[in-house]
């Protein structure tokens, strides 16, 4: 069981850089996410804590130790491979004992230890099969096997659900979060795919172009998201962004929208006359006549509890999500009313959360 | 009328697929069993026009294959002891009598040591070459790939003098060490580049899990990518056996006494005593064995590698 700290993590391949500075800690016991598009630098970051890339700068503390420089056999850390990379060659039980048998471990224990993590993961019936014949599910349990049978002091995931089929894969995310909490490992994951880092995740690192956008838990990440791009790569439908034109001083708590007044969070710093953007998650948005801010509804999808209005409005598309039941007509001009405690500012040029008083206290990467 | 199918080939086009696969191979077939017949013919039988396919089976060719026999006179002859074994008998019955032992039991000899240790060694430099090629980032690697690729691009015998010069200076001339060392020089090329081509097709993944389950590169390379190269291994060592057993160019300039192989020593059998094809023929037959044996023990991974990579698994 280990604390993994990241400080200033940086990994070139020649003239391109995948990782740039990264900086982050991951506490002991923690279900960890690395998150963000494919070629964002979060698999290069996971192979570099595993030690199977070595970093061009900056330092991997495990325990306090510095290993950043250390092969990987010697950190003590398992890993489980999208692609799950079970020995073809070799028959289940083979595969789970292997990293056993590497350290030298006395056969009847590597016994004993084999038959324990088979039933844990409820695979003891098909130990002795070749794994060529194992169901996408069984090769995961038998990777996941082959991880936890050593103990090691944290699991490296890499995108570990990504070759399952969709319907398997809801099942197998539980099956995994259950199991990290039973053994409360300090768990590093990578994935493309925000549901399932919400889903699982104790601590989410969103990254982008090698970049760290935000550190943070879930909830911090979906409601306080720290720059543009975390804003609109976390939530289906992404946050709507009106862009405008203003100044704003510190204590201000309302945007002018034209000629329409908009509350926001209390701004905390003032910033001068600028392009600016104004996020609104599509749930936080409610349609009513009454209001004067107003947009003409383009289409409608229905999606059984809810259903998404897309709206044509002064600065810029807006997705409101919405009641099935509340009836809508293409092309009617509605008004919109915003939750004012749940909006973000960004400051359009620079892509960075303005401070407020609803995300003083987020961690911003 | 039946369905017409894309994937199942109608019953017309399996049969004439069928009826060329057999004709091509009896027209390939057909010269090996001529060998084959040829070696137990006796001398006349050999030589008799039309040909025998019907004939008394002899020994004979097999027996002078690997004897130098003399001619000794009548009364000589006449007060011999009767013969002791059954090819002292064979011997007997064309009026000479055993001199000793020839030399293509050596040649032969020659020819699998020399074959079978640049297989060896094309295998164990290429596979450590082609994996260091798939894995690694090696500076130049392109321009070096197709450096190593260019060695095949002109007929090896084309540098034969500069190489006869060479090996004269570094009395590697007639040695086994030298022709191994040719051989493997002309093969290592095909031997990298099909091998990098299956290590490719390896996942990355394996060696990646055992280094993370404690093994070093090296064990990771032995335990978890030779196994899985097994394949590649085996059908690229055909190729090198293949060619190294077959080569003749090479074998006729380079050697003569000491290290000569059975290619250039075949022929000169014929010059002992008259036309003796049978015992040519013999030679040829026991020369086809070993790589037969070898390309049928390995033939389960030749056909995988001949379709490895042609579909996605």
């Amino acid at each position: 069981m280990a604390e993994i700290v990241i400080r200033n993590l940086r990994k070139e391949f020649g003239a391109f850089t995948a990782v740039e500075g990264s900086s982050f800690t991951i506490r002991d016991g923690e279900f960890f996410m690395l998150l963000g598009p494919s070629g964002c630098g979060k698999t290069t970051t996971l192979r570099m804590i595993a030690g199977l890339e070595l970093p061009s700068g900056g330092e991997i503390l495990i325990d306090g130790e510095d290993v950043s420089q250390l092969p990987a056999s010697r950190r003590d850390i398992a890993m489980v491979f999208q692609m799950f990379a079970l020995y073809p060659h070799m028959n289940v039980r083979r595969n789970i004992s292997y990293p056993l048998v590497s350290q030298g471990v006395a056969r009847a224990e590597v016994q004993a230890k084999v038959a324990e993590v088979a039933r844990i993961l409820g695979i003891t019936d098909i130990l002795d099969k070749p794994v060529g014949g194992l169901s996408g599910g069984d090769r995961q349990r038998v990777a996941l096997a082959r991880a936890i049978v050593r103990r090691p002091k944290a699991f490296m995931m890499d995108e570990p659900l990504g070759a399952l089929d969709a319907e398997f894969r809801e099942h197998m995310a539980e099956e995994l979060r259950a199991l990290h909490d039973r053994m409360g490992a300090t768990t590093v994951y990578v994935t493309h795919d925000q549901l399932e880092a919400m889903q699982m995740g104790d601590k989410i690192v969103v990254m982008n172009h090698g970049v760290v956008e935000q550190f943070g838990t879930p909830q911090d990440i979906y409601d306080h998201p720290a720059t543009l791009f975390v804003a609109d790569f976390i939530g289906s439908p992404s946050m709507n962004f009106l862009r405008f034109q203003g100044a704003l001083a510190a204590g201000d708590s309302a945007v002018r929208l034209g000629e329409v007044s908009i509350a926001t969070p209390e701004v905390q710093v003032a910033t001068g006359p600028r392009d600016l953007v104004l996020g609104v998650r599509p749930e936080h948005v409610t349609l009513s006549d009454a209001a004067p801010y107003r947009g003409r509804i383009l289409a409608s999808e229905y999606l059984g509890t809810s259903q998404i209005i897309t709206l044509d409005c002064p600065h810029g598309t807006v997705k409101a999500r919405v009641p099935s039941g509340q009836g809508v007509r293409s092309g009617e001009t509605v008004g919109l009313s915003f939750r004012s405690g749940t909006l973000s500012l960004f400051d359009a040029a620079t892509g960075r959360a303005l401070r407020t008083a609803a995300n003083a206290a987020v961690h911003h990467g | 009328m039946s369905a017409y199918s894309v994937t199942e080939p109608s019953r017309l086009s399996k049969s004439v697929a069928a009826l060329l696969v057999v004709g091509y191979a009896v027209i390939t077939l057909l010269p090996l069993l001529w060998i084959l017949s040829t070696g137990f013919k006796s001398g006349p039988d050999s030589i008799s026009y039309p040909p025998k396919v019907l004939f008394e089976p002899s020994l004979e060719g097999y027996v002078n294959l690997f004897t130098t026999r003399t001619r000794i006179g009548a009364e000589q002859f006449a007060a011999l002891p009767p013969p002791e074994t059954w090819y002292d008998k064979i011997v007997r019955q064309s009026g000479t009598v055993i001199a000793g032992p020839s030399r293509f039991g050596e040649r032969f000899m020659n020819s699998v040591i020399i074959g079978f240790g640049s297989t060896f060694l094309s295998i164990f430099l290429g596979t450590l070459a082609a994996y260091a090629f798939s894995r690694f980032r090696v500076p130049l690697k392109d321009d070096l790939l197709f450096f190593i690729l260019s060695t095949r691009m002109m007929p090896p015998i084309a540098v034969a003098i500069p190489i006869y010069l060479m090996y004269r200076e570094l009395g590697l001339s007639d040695t086994h060490l030298g022709m191994i060392l040719l051989y493997t020089a002309v093969n290592i090329s095909l031997a990298v580049w099909l091998l990098k081509g299956f290590i490719d097709e390896i996942p990355r993944e394996y060696e990646e899990a055992a280094l993370i389950d404690g093994y070093t590169r090296f064990q990771a390379f032995r335990k978890v990518v030779l196994p899985q190269a097994a394949t590649g291994i085996a059908s690229t060592a055909i190729f090198c056996l293949i060619f190294a057993w077959n080569e003749y160019a090479f074998a006729v300039l380079l050697t003569s006494g000491n290290a000569q192989t059975a290619p250039p020593f075949i022929p000169t059998i014929i010059g002992v005593g008259g036309q003796d094809w049978p015992a040519v023929a013999a030679g040829a037959t026991l020369f086809l064995l070993p790589v037969m044996i070898f390309t049928i023990l390995l033939r389960k991974h030749l056909l995988r590698g001949i379709t490895f990579g042609a579909v996605r698994k």
